[in-house]
């Protein structure tokens, strides 16, 4: 079976008045169903390009895309892209932001409704559903904004730095419901994030970028002696630091005769 | 559903409540002794003659003036014509400043090309039309409606328009995300968030509305407010000049209240 999602040589840049600014050059990976890939790479190394890039809102300048195997197939239908901030809109109900994708779809229907309101209800939304952004958490707003993504049902899921906007606590939290969310939904998904530890305690599977223009430094694969732990628990056991320091390496080479920076 | 929660007032914060409501009293009160007072002075310093009622007019003579006018009915048909006027300029200002401004934000070459142009012609003072429009189109409502949008259009154009721009380009990239076309970023995005924006530029164009057909009436009209306030001062009846202003005041003040009072009701019901 061919593999959810595949990047071959893909290569990226912005024009803008001022200069050329390469994003990505020459990345390639596969993306397999049910994987929990994670993103790690300085800021500013090209991530959210690379999720734009994968999501099909922009094209590469180089390279392949084949998503199920086929190239550039309406990339939308089957990517959920959860972007940094929650953008809910605060002219709207929690129910109207998230039912918000599915209204652009003309989908909203008995079925689609019904799920939803699964959704809401098993992630401690519904009482809320009536409610105005503005009166809900940081945590609870992120669920909200996952709730509108996942009601699209998207085979693959993009997240981008999905907890920045978190204090710590709520961050540890909240990724742990995310997480169940995902694993109880069954959905691949890609983590962009520049938190290691996020990373470690999240994902099968980590890549890491260079500084910009990004290329893959290395690719670690991510597994814990005892299995089905949640993130908040990975972190309590051994191997934890070890990936962490491995990637902290991958990221910080100390290359003869140079300074790391 | 709001959360509401039910907080025990204490002592020291209703004392402090009071004393916020003695103080909103305070200023309402010594706000109305100034009208009062200048009232008075004015009345006495014509009784008196200190100055020229003839010239100055006073509250009584505008009192009188506006009972003989209200009893012959004639204010009603100047008055009537100066509002209607004015609202109907400013219905066109709203559904021609909206969409000239949602046509500008869909194409980036159009506005780019059209900015020097609106510019220009926003910070052109624009009673310097109003004579021009008068022969062109004649000595009517329609030149004096045209008058009245020519002073608001194009800041509104201008506003609206930059309001657009402003909006969170991550929020249109989520429209995208969610497999939008432009058509939802305006209908999901763009219009609804910007409906603040869109209510205070309203709330300002009412009172410019009423300038330009003022305006448009000084030069061009038989009947309304402006009218009166030209043929007053020209056959040197000043209680008709001065009478018109303090309704004109008035006028004002209730258009743009009524805005205003739309403009809560609309954002409560967000
Ligand atoms: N629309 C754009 N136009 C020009 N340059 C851009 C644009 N978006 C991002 N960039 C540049 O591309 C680089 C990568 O951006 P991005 O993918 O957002 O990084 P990251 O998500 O890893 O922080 C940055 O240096 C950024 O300044
Ligand atoms: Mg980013």
């Amino acid at each position: 079976m061919d593999p959810l999602l595949e990047l071959k040589h893909v290569s990226y840049a912005y024009h803008t008045k001022s200069g050329e600014t390469y994003a990505l050059t020459d990345i390639s990976f596969q993306v397999q169903r049910g994987e929990f890939l994670a993103i790690v790479g300085p800021s500013g190394c090209g991530k959210s390009t690379l999720l734009s890039l994968i999501s099909g809102l922009i094209l590469p300048e180089d390279g392949t895309i084949l998503r199920s195997g086929m190239p550039g197939a309406s990339p939308h239908s089957s990517i959920g892209y959860m972007l940094q901030k929650d953008h809910l809109f605060d002219w709207r109900t929690v129910y109207r932001n998230v039912t918000l994708g599915l209204e652009i779809r003309h989908e909203l229907n008995k079925r689609t409704r019904l799920h939803v309101d699964q959704m809401l209800k098993d992630y401690d939304l519904y009482r809320f559903r009536n409610a105005v952004p503005s009166e809900l958490s940081g945590g609870m707003r992120q669920r909200a904004a996952l709730i509108r993504t996942l009601a699209l049902d998207p085979e693959l899921l993009l997240l981008d730095e999905p907890f920045s906007a978190l204090d710590f606590q709520t961050r540890l939290s909240v990724c742990d419901d995310i997480y169940a969310i995902l694993r109880k939904e069954k959905k691949t998904a890609i983590l962009v994030t520049h938190d290691l530890s996020e990373a470690v305690s999240m994902a099968d599977r980590i890549l890491v970028l260079s500084q910009r223009p990004a290329r893959i430094r290395e690719v670690i694969r991510v597994s814990f002696a005892r299995e089905g732990l949640s993130p908040f628990a990975r972190r309590n056991e051994p191997e934890f630091k070890d990936y962490f320091n491995q990637i902290w390496a991958a990221l910080n080479p100390v290359s003869p005769g140079k300074e790391p920076a | 559903m709001s959360i509401e929660k039910f907080v025990p007032v204490s002592a020291s914060q209703a004392a402090y409540l009071k004393r916020l409501k003695h103080r909103q009293y305070r200023i309402a009160g010594i706000r109305l002794l100034i009208f009062a007072v200048f009232l008075l002075l004015w009345e006495t310093a014509v009784q008196r003659s200190w100055i020229d009622g003839f010239i100055f007019s006073s509250p009584s003579r505008i009192w009188n003036t506006f009972s003989a006018m209200w009893t012959d009915g004639s204010i009603f048909t100047h008055a009537g014509i100066t509002v209607l006027e004015t609202l109907i300029s400013f219905a066109f200002v709203v559904v021609l400043g909206t969409s000239s401004a949602i046509l500008l934000w869909c194409s980036d070459s159009l506005s780019e090309i059209l900015e020097p142009y609106l510019v220009v012609l926003n910070s052109l003072p624009k009673s310097a039309l109003a004579p021009l429009l008068i022969v062109w189109l004649g000595a009517n409502s329609k030149s004096i409606i045209v008058a009245g949008m020519s002073v608001a259009i194009f800041g509104t154009i201008l506003n609206l328009y930059t309001g657009f721009c402003a909006v969170d380009p991550d929020k249109i990239r989520l429209i995208y995300t969610l497999g939008g076309t432009q058509k939802d970023v305006l209908g999901k995005v763009i219009l609804p968030g910007t409906v603040p924006l869109l209510l205070s530029v309203m709330k300002v164009n009412i009172g410019l509305c009423l300038v330009g057909v003022i305006i448009g009436e000084f030069i061009g009209a038989r009947q309304g407010l402006g009218y009166l306030i030209i043929y007053g001062s020209q056959v040197f009846k000043l209680d008709w000049v001065i009478m018109s202003i303090a309704l004109l005041c008035i006028i004002a003040i209730l258009l743009y209240g009524a805005i205003g009072f739309a403009e809560k009701q609309c954002l409560k019901k967000r």
